[in-house]
């Protein structure tokens, strides 16, 4: 019981000396760490620590090398921002099933003959924004049929799954095409203080994110509908139009992840993110965003992209099994929501125990 | 060879206590229930009823006390335990399976069946015979249950009950997602079942309640017995309070200002049609003016208030506040407009209940404190301290979790929004379901302070009591019709309920 009371008092900023609430101080501090939000980000910084030590014995400096780092921060990036995006949305009780088909698509279109003359004869920034108006549209398009359409997040989204990847193929006639703009593969390819921009990209993206979700209006709204959808429309919350504003935001990281994997692969194809969303939503899970909505972290999503690039640096780097690997990653996805529903029914013990008096 | 005048308990609880941690649930529990008998057990929340019922079903087992069952002493050592003895329990969260027919789950967990194999028939015409025990033969068994109203739904869960060799059936109040019509259904199978020798434990913090259906009455406070086998005839409703609180409860419901004659006009509601629901609905009230709208299940009190609000989109007619015409279907241009709602469902529509208190309170205004967009979640914190002090909310702490608080404290989370807004006009729908006595008297009083202060108020209540005693104009409605508007001094519950009675015959 005293263990489910700091869970009361985790919150209970100074200026509150509530006797009730304040009962259970002394294990406070401990209490807050064991079983606190900050338990599950300090659960997150342990796996990622076991990880690193794995990876330290198996394969030593080889492993801990500068370079190396950077391989596993590269290859987080793409994926990292495309699971911000999906932060949000999960956040607000919501599923998105398409980004991975938009990245492919954005891709294309990026990359058609038509844009890369148009940036040749400006700048490489029409790219840029060809691409992200590609992915707020996808996005508009599902948050419509979603929240107008009454149609269920899964069903909408699976929908554009299937048609974005359809669409870039009509789009690309299954062919690669290739990136010639060497402004913009030069930028996006380049190095900045010694780090990829790749990473700078994925950086700034999960920052602002973070931002987002939890110093403004637009994270309050989206906790508070995934907190309690019919709550918030009846407080006066536009809670349709933000609903559809979320999947735009989505359909966005996803140009930008179509960008950043244009400038690495420095080609558009309908392949590209094939399977992605998988790893997105697992990424976000496993950070510890709850996938019912109503509670969700950027920074528990960083650490989950993190936390599944270096398990692949890992095995890639001892040379083992990519299936071995796919079986590691299934453990991790249902150990971590293993844990998040343990949290969940502590939570409610402690709610039911603890009745108040009027 | 005289028989004894007493019939033999058949259950008996002696000194009961448990600990949860270092909350001490129960202190000391007795309790004596005679077959046949409705034993009311009493208490505000939190006083341990929860605890006590968990106690005797089995899924708590008690650091000390003995029970006995029919003079034997017991132990629970589980649910099963409980239920082969004879004893079941009907939770307040009704636990049927609304996906499986009546029959489905009446048997569920003991289904009728050979190797695996279901007994189709035999389960439908035991179910039969069983809801014909409870008055209600009509109920099809094979009908899904998730069709079925509230009120049918605590029937199958009773039938179940009964469908073992039950001798002892505990209900946690039951009347709580009940209607007035519906409760009068309860206590007549409630009735029917202590005449076939069958005991009922039956927990409300409803006064009137228990004085209809109740034998004998334990009061709990704090996790004590304070009194055990009162006779409910003999036993007056001041002295319940009194032990149920422990202080005096004089008036319950605070004393009426009259209405200054020069009160503008607040609320205009005009021909106002939700179709299929109510038609050509039209009053107004004014500023500092109670209005309670009075009427059984049925009557689209609730779609009145939502229509008004915007959350159901009217087909037809106006509704205005302070000469502002409304969208019709939009929340948000009514609470712009300045009006508020505490809707029906505290849990499920009024609150996020894994947020913290200060949230909650300015869920309706967090963009009004923010700058651009970012949040000062500092300026609510005040505006939610504020709040709490002034409706004495507690715990005083606007961090703590929307679910932690009890549901007197939580409606006042709802006020507390809507006084942070600054709203004209307040509809509340059921603003005292689920909170205990001491607490409402206390959330009657805030609401005639708010009317005091200019605010023009709706309340709607499943208690006619409530509306009459709360508001100061009253309409009653049935079926969508008003069919009368009175001053609610001019009414009484009888009143009312005759209007509804005529209303319906006509």
């Amino acid at each position: 019981m005293s263990k489910q009371k700091t869970q009361v008092i985790e919150h209970s900023s100074a200026q509150t000396p509530d006797p009730g609430a304040a009962s259970g101080g002394a294990s406070g501090l401990l209490g807050n760490l064991l079983h606190g939000p900050a338990a599950r980000s300090i659960g997150l910084v342990l796996a990622l620590a076991v990880l690193v030590a794995i990876g330290l014995i198996t394969s030593g400096d080889r492993f801990m090398s500068s370079d190396n780092m950077l391989v596993i921060l590269r290859h987080a990036s793409i994926i990292g921002v495309l699971s911000i995006g999906v932060t949000f949305v999960i956040t607000a009780g919501g599923i998105d099933l398409s980004v991975g088909s938009v990245l492919g698509l954005t891709s294309v279109v990026g990359s058609l003959a038509v844009v890369q003359t148009a940036a040749a004869e400006s700048t490489w920034l029409v790219m840029v924004v060809v691409a992200l108006l590609v992915g707020a549209f996808a996005g508009l398009i599902n948050g419509v049929i979603i929240a107008y359409g009454n149609v269920v997040a899964f069903i909408a989204t699976l929908a554009m799954l299937v048609a974005a990847r359809g669409l870039a193929e009509i789009i690309s006639e299954r062919r690669t095409l290739l990136v010639t703009n060497t402004d913009f593969t030069g930028f996006m390819r380049a190095d900045f203080l010694g780090v990829p921009v790749l990473v700078w990209i994925f950086a700034l993206v999960s920052a602002a994110g973070w931002f987002l979700l939890n110093r403004t209006t637009f994270g309050r709204r989206t906790v508070a509908i995934g907190g309690n959808l019919e709550a918030s429309r009846l407080a006066g919350i536009k809670v349709k139009r933000h609903i559809v504003s979320l999947y735009v935001l989505a359909g966005i990281a996803a140009g930008i992840a179509g960008l950043m994997m244009m400038g690495r692969t420095t080609s558009g194809t309908s392949t590209h993110g094939y399977l992605y969303e998988l790893d997105a939503i697992a990424a976000v899970v496993v950070g510890g965003t709850l996938l019912a909505g109503g509670r969700g972290t950027v920074m528990g999503t960083v650490f989950g992209v993190l936390i599944f690039s270096t398990l692949t640096n890992v095995f890639t780097q001892n040379n083992m099994d990519t299936s071995v690997q796919a079986l590691a990653k299934g453990a991790i996805i249902v150990l971590a929501v293993l844990l998040q529903q343990r949290f969940a029914v502590r939570k409610e013990r402690k709610a039911k125990k603890q009745p108040l008096k009027a | 060879m005289l028989q004894d005048e007493k019939p033999r308990p058949l259950l008996e609880v002696h000194g009961l206590t448990k600990r949860f941690g270092a909350v001490q649930a129960l202190k000391g529990v007795d309790l004596s229930v005679l077959p046949g008998e409705v034993h009311c057990v009493m208490g505000q929340n939190g006083a341990g009823k929860s605890t006590l019922i968990k106690t005797l079903s089995g899924v708590h087992q008690p650091d000390e006390g003995k029970i006995f069952w029919e003079g034997q002493q017991v132990s629970l050592p589980g649910p099963t335990a409980a239920l082969d003895l004879g004893i079941a329990t009907m939770y307040q969260e009704l636990d049927v399976v609304d996906g499986l027919s009546i029959a489905e789950n009446i048997f569920l967990g003991h289904e009728h069946a050979t190797r695996g194999v279901l007994h189709v028939k035999r389960a439908h015409a035991t179910a039969r015979s069983l809801l014909q025990r409870l008055g209600h033969g009509n109920l099809s068994p094979a009908r899904e249950v998730g069709t079925l109203s509230t009120a049918n739904k605590q029937i199958v869960s009773m039938a179940r009950a009964l469908s073992r060799d039950t001798k002892l059936i505990i209900m946690d109040e039951p009347s709580a997602i009940l209607d007035a019509g519906e409760v009068a259904n309860l206590f007549r199978v409630v009735r029917e079942l202590t005449a076939q020798g069958i005991a009922v434990v039956y927990i409300s913090h409803r006064l009137e309640e228990i004085r209809e259906i109740g034998d004998r009455i334990s009061v709990i406070k704090d996790g004590q017995s304070t009194a055990n086998n009162l006779h409910v005839a003999q036993t007056p409703k001041a002295e319940l309070i009194r032990r149920m609180t422990g202080r005096d409860v004089a008036n319950v419901f605070p004393e009426r200002r009259p209405l200054p004659l020069d009160a503008p006009v607040v609320l205009d509601v005009a021909a106002l049609e939700l179709e299929g629901h109510f038609a050509k609905l039209s009053f107004t009230v004014r500023a500092g003016e109670i209005l309670g709208i009075a009427g059984l299940v049925g009557s689209q009190r609730s779609e009145i208030v939502e229509t008004i609000y915007g959350a159901r989109k009217a087909t037809a007619g106006q509704v205005t506040v302070n000469g502002k015409k409304l969208v019709p279907g939009s929340v948000s241009s009514a609470v712009e407009a300045g009006i508020g709602l505490s809707p029906e469902e505290r849990k499920s529509q009024g609150l996020i209940l894994d947020e913290p208190i200060y949230k909650n309170v300015t869920l309706s205004t967090f963009e009004r404190f923010a700058r651009t967009g970012l949040l000062d979640e500092n300026a609510e914190r005040r505006a939610a301290r504020e709040q709490i002090e002034a409706l004495e909310l507690r715990p005083a702490d606007p961090e703590r979790p929307a679910r932690t608080l009890s549901g007197g404290n939580q409606q006042k989370i709802l006020l507390a929004r809507w006084l942070v807004h600054g709203t004209k006009v307040l509809l509340l729908d059921e603003p005292t379901r689920g909170v205990d006595v001491g607490a409402r008297a206390e959330i009657y009083t805030l609401i005639r302070r708010l009317a005091d202060a200019g605010t023009a108020i709706i309340v709607i209540s499943s208690e006619i009591e409530e509306v009459l005693g709360l508001a100061d104009n009253v309409l009653v409605v049935d079926d969508g019709h008003v069919l009368a508007q009175r001053t609610a001094t001019d009414i009484d519950e009888h009143g009312v309920l005759d209007l509804v009675m005529k209303g319906s015959a006509a």
